[in-house]
């Protein structure tokens, strides 16, 4: 490697583990989308991961790979919980239940011994590498773009643009919807677990309703055509506040701005494109 | 013992009732899910505050002026970001999405104008007195609540049963194209249930205000998660649920903070919450009419 790139990754080191973790949260976020729902759990849901991740490293002695596989899991049992029940009902039950859960289990963090209180959780091993981050980011990006062009993929556009003719078309939207929220929901404990062992601390506050309303920007600034559109998003959406500092205090104002503006003026995002299909088109 | 939480339980439940209410008038009428609706209630408080603080105002002036504000907030921000998008016709998502834009920007404002202290209202704004009920002591902000409650839902009730207004109102939540046919000005009966939701949010904002006697930016953002959970519990957009489950929450979360732990608290609104989604998703009283995808 020349040294002018190693001098980069390593002075750019943070950024570019942020840069992968905030894509896969993206990418999080755009399954639930794609299905035409809204979760606002997806902080919630990453911080399951992250807190079941950090707590596997510190006590027990797993390989990271278990690790991670445990922390998407946990999260996808909490989604299958209010999942099941809202997923039958219309999208409003579903982001409602999701932004309940994110405000309990704050309370279960800041109150419980295991997970540190209102302290967090500190001296995480920092056990993985931006090459990691980014592989899993690849993976996830490419089973997106596989899944979507492939007979679910055309299921899951049939019922975003309309459920009702999707469903008399005989598209089993709950299934579909209850295994897009578990997929989305291991994603972003994934990311989560990945954040932990970046930062080597987490706290019960960083898995708010901000977190939850920063993840939907990303995805939103992007445009949910493609899982392209949420990546984009949150390249731009992190690497923004790093180069013009200023932004970086005023951090919710712009992201919520960026909601505003974008559902009002631009509402298929700034990646508009969509997905082609297989085979021809007649 | 039991009497006196049974007290606090209702006084808490009152307030959350009075919320809630607002919140499931808004979604039974406007069909969308405003995130902003919460912001309101801090906006009622802060309004009142400020009246009495800096106008040196009483309350008796202070609390309609806070509600007035709130409610006239909630119209400027529904006429901004969902008439247009209710006039595109755009999918519920997207206005659920527009205002979750909005609040995280409107707190975010107004923390960094404000900082996000403690305010606390001037002694002797409400009377130091109580009154004793038997064995329970009632304090005159919980009285104050208790009243407010009780007139703002008589009043309430009566617009909708007895007035044109209420009836135009009713229609609207019912079906839009169908109250616009019958000559029914849409527009501004969404307008109107705006306004008066916004009244109701700020009306809790000041009284809880009051109570806790604590105003700060994010005390919305807090009152939201009861909100969600009260108007599930009672039904989407179904008013008498609403007032229900708010008055069940509020003894609900004072028995378990009382015979429990106090921790148990803030769990007790999304157990009951989910346990409703699982259970009966139309609502304790099953009135409102789920739509299923």
């Amino acid at each position: 490697m020349p040294l002018w790139l190693e001098d980069f990754l390593w002075t750019y080191q943070t950024l570019i583990h942020s840069l992968g973790i905030n894509g896969l949260l993206a990418l999080s976020m755009y399954v639930v989308l794609a299905v035409g729902q809204l979760s606002l759990g997806q902080a919630a849901f990453m911080g399951l991961g992250a807190y079941t991740g950090a707590l596997l490293s510190l006590h027990t002695g797993l390989p990271f790979a278990l690790v991670l596989a445990a922390s998407a899991l946990v999260p996808a049992l909490a989604a299958l919980l209010i999942g099941l029940p809202t997923l039958r009902l219309t999208g409003v039950y579903l982001a409602i239940a999701t932004i309940g859960l994110g405000e309990v289990l704050r309370v279960v963090y800041v109150n419980a011994g295991i997970t540190g209180g209102a302290l967090g959780l500190g001296g995480i091993p920092d056990r993985t590498e931006g090459w990691i981050i980014l592989a899993l980011l690849a993976a996830a990006l490419a089973g997106c773009v596989l899944i979507g062009r492939s007979r679910f993929g055309r299921a899951m556009e049939a019922m975003r643009s309309d459920q009702t003719a999707a469903a008399v078309i005989g598209i089993n939207l709950p299934a579909y919807h209850l295994g897009a929220l578990l997929v989305s929901a291991a994603l972003a404990g994934l990311a989560g677990a990945l954040s932990a062992h970046s930062s080597t601390f987490i706290g019960p506050n960083e898995y708010a309703f901000e977190t939850a309303v920063t993840i939907l920007s990303f995805a939103i600034l992007g445009g949910t055509g493609s899982p392209l559109g949420p990546v984009a998003g949150a390249l731009v959406l992190t690497a923004l506040p790093e180069l013009l500092r200023p932004l970086h205090d005023f951090r919710g104002v712009f992201n919520g701005l960026i909601i505003v503006l974008v559902v009002l003026f631009l509402p298929r995002g700034l990646v508009p494109w969509r997905m082609p299909r297989l085979g021809k088109t007649p | 013992m039991f009497a006196q939480q049974m007290a606090n339980g209702l006084v808490l439940g009152s307030t959350y009732a009075l919320f809630a209410l607002g919140f499931t008038l808004m979604f039974g009428v406007l069909k969308v899910l405003n995130l902003t609706y919460g912001f309101y209630f801090t906006a009622g408080a802060l309004v009142a505050l400020a009246g009495v603080r800096d106008l040196g105002l009483s309350l008796w002036l202070a609390l309609p002026l806070g509600m007035l504000a709130a409610g006239v907030l909630a119209v400027v921000i529904d006429t901004l970001l969902l008439t247009p998008l209710r006039r595109a016709r755009a999918p519920e998502l997207a206005s659920l999405m527009v205002t979750l834009g909005a609040v995280l920007l409107l707190y975010s404002l107004l923390s960094m104008a404000l900082g996000t202290e403690i305010r606390r209202f001037p002694v002797g704004t409400v009377p130091s007195g109580a009154v004793m009920l038997g064995t329970v002591r009632l304090g005159a902000a919980q009285g104050l609540i208790i009243a407010t409650t009780a007139v703002m839902l008589a009043g309430l009730w009566l617009l909708m049963s007895r007035t044109r207004l209420g009836l135009a109102l009713r229609a609207v939540a019912e079906n839009e194209d169908a109250a616009r046919l019958m000559a029914i000005d849409v527009p501004r009966t969404v307008m109107l249930a705006s306004l008066l939701s916004g009244v109701l949010a700020g009306a809790a904002g000041v009284l809880i205000g009051l109570n806790q006697n604590a105003i700060q930016p994010y005390m919305g953002e807090f009152m939201m998660l009861r909100g969600f959970a009260v108007i599930i519990i009672g039904g989407l957009g179904d008013v008498r649920g609403a007032v229900a489950a708010g008055l069940l929450l509020g003894v609900a979360e004072v028995m378990a903070a009382g015979y429990i732990d106090s921790m148990v608290k803030d769990g007790v609104a999304f157990t009951l919450m989910v346990l409703v989604l699982w259970l009966k998703p139309a609502g304790l009283l099953g009135r409102a009419r789920v739509s299923r995808a």
